[in-house]
């Protein structure tokens, strides 16, 4: 943003230095254009200037609440939810903290665990990844909490991960991510790549869609994903029709529509994010394309983000995630109806806030067998252990601490809701690092 | 003139090496393979990516001519245009959730043509107000008005953020408006992108209009010109001022209105079309509107052919080399003033 401000006043000045600045601007752009290895946002990822000030809001705020008491002495156990609370991201991690609480609340009103109530400390990341790493650090060392749910960008997720793992914390992460990843002080509650990418690959290969376009936002979830998909495609007799990055934020697809329209695909591949699909659908449609003609598969859009695409831009494309609102189990109706009847009827449950959700109870009941907080234990314990989930049936893998989900895709119907088209029989074992498929071996390992 | 020749060089030789870079990402090898098997662009393509090319300057144009008229004119580094474009969307937004059940349902359209006066005159207002509030105590102060603006561009981001919430909100187009105009097959031109073309031709045409043939448009040139002369003559200059920036303002507040048939309507929209305004202006020619309206042409000719050899942000890359180059070359844009 600086080498804005300097732009626009040497252009004002003096019109001759405004080249120079310019150039500072390039090489930022350049940077972003060769792929930021540390940016990995799951959802949204504009740059918004809200978060410095809201970074500075929250600093004022733990340092407020940094008197609170040393934990778990008295009758409860404190647990930390770390989230986004402002800042561009806030519009994906709201809910998902909402989820968390109403998951808290609903142990404690059956008496908490290990006959403790759950104490909840709220810290907000403030979209902001080194305030992320800040908070849980306080969340750890101050408030001295027995497990901390939260993050989304996967960036949020790298700068806190040293934390957790020297001060050996206990993180529960509830979003779909890139894979290729193992920490032994995170529980990932999300879909990995083999849960979520490579199923949705098989599954328009099975539906005969071989001709595949590869559309993404230019950072790293994207990048990792298509590369995965291409040797996937590859080693299954898929044929990769065109691959296409565009900046973060992008909102002009004209150029982009007439490049796949030139290469004729059956399907396209998007793992754009964020305000980039509004813009996509929308010119997508008036392009003259429809979801019969050209069907679009998205893994970055859910319930949440139909609404502001406008559903009469993205009715009929499909959907591949872990859950839906619609996903028909006793569970779920009544996570469902809890959630609308305590935040409103106009809200939606899609795939992570149903994460973040179960995410709690997952340490509930490994806390209860290791009858312990302490966090090698509740580790250990922790393999094999199974609940009931609005999804279905979840399972943590002792291995990879990932959990096993069942792999759905759907098509998203006029109300806005999403339908599920197809899934797999059973839960599929997570493999962050792709270690049982072939294709996968000649893979860049990071 | 020494020193000119060495940074001209250094200038070849970076716009030599970034290639270079480039060609380790692993787009531009896609990329290069993928055009390999084309065999060249037919009439229907090319006519398509002329299109794009007039769609996206008519894009970069609408959201640019508030600002030639604010920064350009008036030399106030406005970094809130993107918030006058986000009210303008916002306009939109809630007239539709207010007119669309009294005028015949949402896609009825006529909501939609009456929003886009109404984006001007709420965007213009909001622009006044700033301009009495805040900005004239700033003059002259370029780095304070620029903090200034950005502050007022966060209250505004945050306070759609209160008042309709993080989320983006759906603005649903005229049911005229959906599909597109087909002259051969294979080509398409989508009617809001015909629409936009046309609404920039007449916001172009109303400014011209206005500048040349009103005497408020005499004075407000006048006064940018020279304004302690223009203020001897008995003109207003302060009064002259806010109702510059207010058109700015309402302008913006017309693109925001008219971007809700392409783009996302949320909190942060301001922040994707801020700086593309910026560099239209600027390579055309701080305070020159047919250079801005020149320089958005030409970077959305030249953004659409480099994003159809490369990629998006290849292309876009290629863009910032050209202008720097360009700059360099007319440090003053393309149509300069000359001043004394």
């Amino acid at each position: 943003m600086r080498q804005f401000f300097q732009f626009l006043l040497y252009a004002k000045k003096s019109s001759r230095l405004a080249g120079l600045v310019c150039l500072t601007l390039l090489a930022t752009l350049l940077l972003a254009a060769c792929g930021d290895s540390t940016a990995t946002p799951a959802a949204v990822a504009t740059t918004a200037p809200a978060v410095t000030t809201a970074s500075i809001t929250s600093a004022v705020t733990s340092a407020a609440s940094a008197s609170g008491s040393p934990a778990a002495t008295s009758g409860t156990i404190k647990v930390g939810i770390l989230h986004s609370l402002s800042g561009t991201m806030a519009i994906s991690e709201v809910s998902v903290k909402d989820a968390t609480v109403m998951a808290i609340d609903e142990i404690n009103a059956k008496g908490g665990v290990l006959g403790k109530k759950l104490e909840v400390v709220i810290e907000d990341g403030a979209s902001d990844w080194p305030t992320f790493a800040e908070k849980a650090k306080k969340l750890i060392q101050q408030d001295k909490v027995a497990v901390v749910f939260g993050c989304w960008t996967s960036a949020s997720r790298k700068s806190v991960l040293p934390v957790f793992e020297s001060l050996k914390g206990l993180l529960f992460y509830p979003v779909q991510y890139e894979g290729l990843e193992q920490s032994p002080n995170i529980f990932y509650t999300g879909a990995t790549t083999n849960q979520q990418i490579v199923p949705a690959v098989d599954y328009l290969l099975s539906q005969g869609k071989k001709k595949i376009y590869l559309l993404g936002s230019d950072y790293v979830f994207p990048r990792t994903a298509n590369t995965i998909i291409k040797a996937q495609l590859k080693a299954k007799g898929g044929t990769l029709a065109g691959e296409e990055y565009t900046p973060l934020g992008a909102t002009e697809y004209s150029t982009v529509l007439s490049k796949i329209k030139a290469a004729q695909p059956d399907v396209i591949f998007n793992t754009l994010n964020g305000d980039s699909n509004v813009a996509f659908f929308k010119q997508f449609k008036d392009a003259g394309f429809t979801a019969q003609s050209l069907p679009v598969l998205s893994v970055s859009v859910a319930e949440d983000e139909v609404r502001g695409i406008g559903i009469e831009n993205i009715q009929g494309h499909l959907t591949a995630w872990n859950y839906y609102q619609t996903t028909d189990t006793p569970e779920n109706t009544r996570f469902v109806a809890a959630y609308k009847a305590k935040y409103g009827d106009k809200r939606v449950t899609d795939d992570p806030i149903e994460a973040g959700y179960f995410g709690v109870y997952l340490w509930k009941l490994a806390v209860e067998k290791a009858a312990s907080t302490d966090v090698e234990k509740v580790r250990a314990a922790a393999k094999g252990i199974e609940f009931a989930a609005p999804e279905g049936t979840v399972k943590i893998d002792g291995d990879t601490q990932h959990t096993y989900k069942k792999v759905r895709i759907g098509k998203i119907r006029a109300d806005g809701l999403i339908d599920e088209v197809y899934s797999t029989p059973d839960p599929v074992k997570p493999d962050p690092y792709l270690k049982s498929y072939d294709w996968a071996a000649s893979l860049p390992k990071q | 003139m020494l020193a000119k020749l060495v940074q001209i060089i250094t200038w070849a030789n970076f716009a030599g090496f970034s290639p270079l870079i480039l060609s380790r990402s692993p787009v531009l090898v896609t990329r290069s393979s993928l055009t390999d098997e084309k065999e060249g662009l037919t009439l229907d393509e090319l006519l398509s990516q002329a299109f794009n090319g007039l769609s996206l300057g008519s894009v970069l144009l609408l959201i640019s001519l508030g600002l030639a008229f604010s920064f350009g004119l008036m030399n106030v580094i406005n970094m809130a245009h993107g918030e006058f474009i986000m009210v303008g969307a916002y306009t939109t937004y809630l007239l539709q959730q207010i007119l669309a059940p009294a005028l015949g349902g949402v896609s009825g359209g006529l909501t939609f043509l009456i929003s886009i006066p109404v984006a001007f005159l709420a965007a213009g207002l909001l622009g006044f107000l700033l301009e009495n509030t805040l900005i004239r105590f700033l003059y002259g102060r370029p780095l304070d008005t620029l903090l200034a603006t950005w502050g007022v561009g966060l209250v505004l981001q945050q306070l759609a953020r209160t008042i309709f919430g993080a989320p983006n909100v759906q603005v649903v187009s005229p049911g005229w408006l959906s599909g597109g105009f087909s002259p051969l097959p294979g080509l398409n031109l989508p009617y809001k992108r015909l629409f936009i073309i046309g609404l920039v031709l007449i916001c172009v045409a109303a400014i011209y209009l206005y500048l040349y043939r009103s005497r408020s448009g005499r004075r407000m040139r006048a006064v940018m010109q020279n304004r302690e002369i223009a203020g001897t003559l008995g003109i207003a200059t302060r009064r002259v001022d806010g109702i510059t920036f207010a058109i700015g303002s309402g302008l913006a507040g017309v693109a925001g209105s008219a971007l809700t048939l392409i783009g996302p309507i949320g909190p942060t929209l301001g922040t994707n079309y801020i700086v593309d305004a910026f560099l239209v202006v600027v390579l055309g020619g701080v305070g020159r509107l047919p250079g801005t309206i020149l320089a958005a042409l030409l970077i959305g000719v030249f953004n659409t052919l480099l994003e159809l050899q490369t990629s998006a942000s290849i292309g876009k890359v290629l863009v910032f080399v050209l202008v720097i180059i360009f700059l360099q070359w007319k440090p003053r844009g393309l149509v300069a003033l000359r001043s004394r």
